[in-house]
């Protein structure tokens, strides 16, 4: 187990490596000169070029490329991720914390939709298949699925806030502006665990241990919650550590129809501004978030099943 | 078609099954998968099933056991101590399944939970008929695999399923199935899926529960020599009917239906070659 963690560890090393390269890679691509859009950003009068020589060194985007790439990454390990362009008061690290909050309130709480909702309707729509408890989660299942967010976000708004005017339409403020942006969130993975755990547990139930549990006279209400329920889980312990990063980043959609001041909308501002330092530390925070869930749920289930543990040893 | 079993009058059987059938619904299609079977078993004896995969001798136990979903349409009569099996109480069966009718399943690989340690899975099964103390839990636990001449029973009871080989499972899922004292155990191709060897030393612990005498058994097998060690009287299943019953040596030496002479022949044929690849020699055009 010990030495199944610290194998898992170091092999996590190449691969931030490689997602921080390419991070950086990429948002160099962008035609744009940062010297200038920094420049045009503070909103100096006249941009001269002597001003933009300038503003590149103090930038410093004279260097060569790899050594640009060496100083960020350092100062990365440093959790330094540079100063924001648009506001040269602000560090990149304190702009990402201050909207960081709002943004795992939300994902959180679209979490324990996704959990409370997708775990129990599964499990019914299995045991009652082809009822017609099952056709309706199936049909919503349908339309979960294949609905656009933004499109769920700008309904739910329309409906129940506007309408119904039960829950404010937007902005930040206490536990009732939540509830909608997080189940709009939640929305498509509840709809995809439903279909997994129905479907897992479809599978299970035609297994021989449980014509056997059966045959050794086990309650079938056992059978279901003890052996198939139990089984059927295993596959959906990988997919929520993969979905739970997918969660927080998944926000930046619901983040701009709720107008939401999460990291999504922060990223989403800074596109918009050209503001190269905030995109690029989203997009390695997000790189980061998805390593280090695949990482804790591989060993969560490593732990959980003996199988496992036995072939890694 | 039907046979009557023609059951000694001096006892009455155990369990009797009267035209039992068997259909899977689909849609509106009904689809006859047992058609009318009948058989009785006493204390004490076995009844042999034979016949090849898709002949319905699993499904006639299933059908007897109440195991089969609503989409299986079940008639006939199967009387068990004198009460009626078919459309009793699902609760009633369930109770009586595991304690006074007991099941050895094939594929002992795939019939234990892979979640659940051995001892766990023993324990759920025990605890469901009987109340015991952890402690007497446990040493019963620790019997029944020593019984079944398992050695370190109190490390295998601590085992995952994938730990141990399907030889030991199938001996681990009999000492379970005796365990509660049943009155009928149905063993359903348990020597189907594992090794020669195993298969000698599992028939050994059959032919060893048969002798103490005062349990009833249903062997199914599509294997006429397996049968041939345990069964008193046999029947042999053919697309969902009987097509013969009779003792043991009778169905045997002077079977009257086409289809077990058919089974009968192949199951010498296989003999001979068997025989011929042990003594070796200019054996090779013979069996071409």
């Amino acid at each position: 187990m010990k030495n199944y963690v610290i194998m898992r560890l170091l092999a996590t090393i190449p691969l931030l490596l490689a997602i921080s390269f390419l991070c950086f890679v990429f948002i160099n691509l962008i035609p744009s000169d940062p010297a200038e859009v920094a420049l045009r950003i503070r909103q100096t009068p006249i941009i001269t070029e002597e001003l933009i020589a300038q503003t590149r060194e103090e930038l410093g985007l004279n260097d060569p490329f790899l050594v640009r790439y060496a100083t960020w990454l350092w100062d990365c390990l440093h959790f330094d991720l540079g100063i924001s362009y648009t506001n040269p008061a602000r560090t990149v690290l304190g702009e990402i914390g201050r909207c960081l909050p709002a943004t795992l309130e939300l994902a959180g709480l679209s979490l324990v939709y996704v959990i409370v909702l997708s775990l129990p309707i599964g499990f019914l729509s299995a045991v009652y298949k082809d009822t017609w408890f099952d056709r309706i989660m199936r049909g919503l299942v349908f339309a979960g699925t294949a609905m656009p967010v933004y499109w769920v976000g700008l309904l739910l708004i329309w409906l129940v806030s506007i309408k119904m005017d039960l829950l404010p339409t937007s902005g930040y403020g206490g536990f009732s502006s939540l509830i909608l942006p997080a189940f709009t969130v939640a929305l498509s993975y509840i709809s995809t665990y439903i279909r997994l755990i129905r479907n897992n547990m479809l599978e299970n139930m035609r297994e021989d241990y449980v014509l056997y549990a059966q045959a050794r006279g086990l309650k079938q209400r056992a059978i279901l919650v003890r052996h198939i329920l139990k089984n059927s889980l295993q596959s959906c312990v990988t997919a929520i550590g993969m979905s739970i990063p997918q969660l927080i980043s998944g926000t930046i959609v619901v983040e701009n129809v709720f107008a939401w001041p999460g990291v999504g909308r922060l990223c989403i501002t800074s596109i918009f501004n050209r503001d190269y330092p905030v995109i690029q530390a989203y997009v390695l925070l997000v790189g980061v978030l998805f390593v280090f869930f695949n990482l804790f749920f591989d060993i969560l289930q490593y732990a959980a099943d003996p199988r496992l543990r036995e072939r890694k040893n | 078609m039907s046979t009557i079993p023609t059951a000694p009058a001096d006892e009455t059987p155990l369990l009797q099954v009267r035209d039992l059938s068997v259909s899977f619904l689909e849609g509106k299609k009904k689809h006859l998968l047992v058609d009318k079977v009948s058989f009785s078993v006493q204390a004490g004896q076995c009844l042999g099933i034979l016949g090849e995969s898709g002949s319905g001798k699993s499904m006639t136990c299933k059908a007897v056991l109440g195991l089969l979903d609503k989409n299986f349409e079940v008639t006939g009569s199967s009387l068990f101590d004198g009460g009626e099996l078919i459309g009793a109480n699902p609760e009633k069966l369930r109770r009586m399944r595991g304690s006074r009718i007991s099941v050895v399943l094939q594929n002992p690989m795939s019939c234990f939970d892979p979640l659940y340690r051995l001892g766990e899975q023993m324990e759920e099964t025990i605890a469901e008929h009987m109340n015991l103390s952890s402690k007497a839990m446990h040493s019963m636990m620790v019997d029944i695999l020593t019984l079944m001449r398992i050695r370190d029973p109190e490390d295998v009871l601590r085992k995952y399923p994938h730990q141990l080989s399907g030889g030991m499972l199938q001996r681990i899922m009999i000492g379970l199935a005796i365990s509660l004292d049943p009155e009928l155990i149905i063993a359903d191709e348990p020597t189907t899926a594992i090794d020669s060897i195993s298969q000698y030393s599992i028939m050994q612990e059959f032919v060893r529960i048969k002798k103490a005498g005062s349990v009833a058994m249903i062997f199914i097998s599509h294997d006429l020599g397996v049968l041939s060690l345990i069964a008193d009287r046999v029947i042999v299943m053919h697309r969902g009917r009987a097509v013969e019953e009779g003792t043991a040596e009778s169905v045997f030496a002077s079977a009257k239906d086409a289809y077990t002479h058919h089974l009968i022949s192949q199951h010498k044929a296989v003999m001979n070659r068997f025989l011929m690849a042990i003594h070796g020699s200019s054996t090779r055009e013979v069996v071409a």
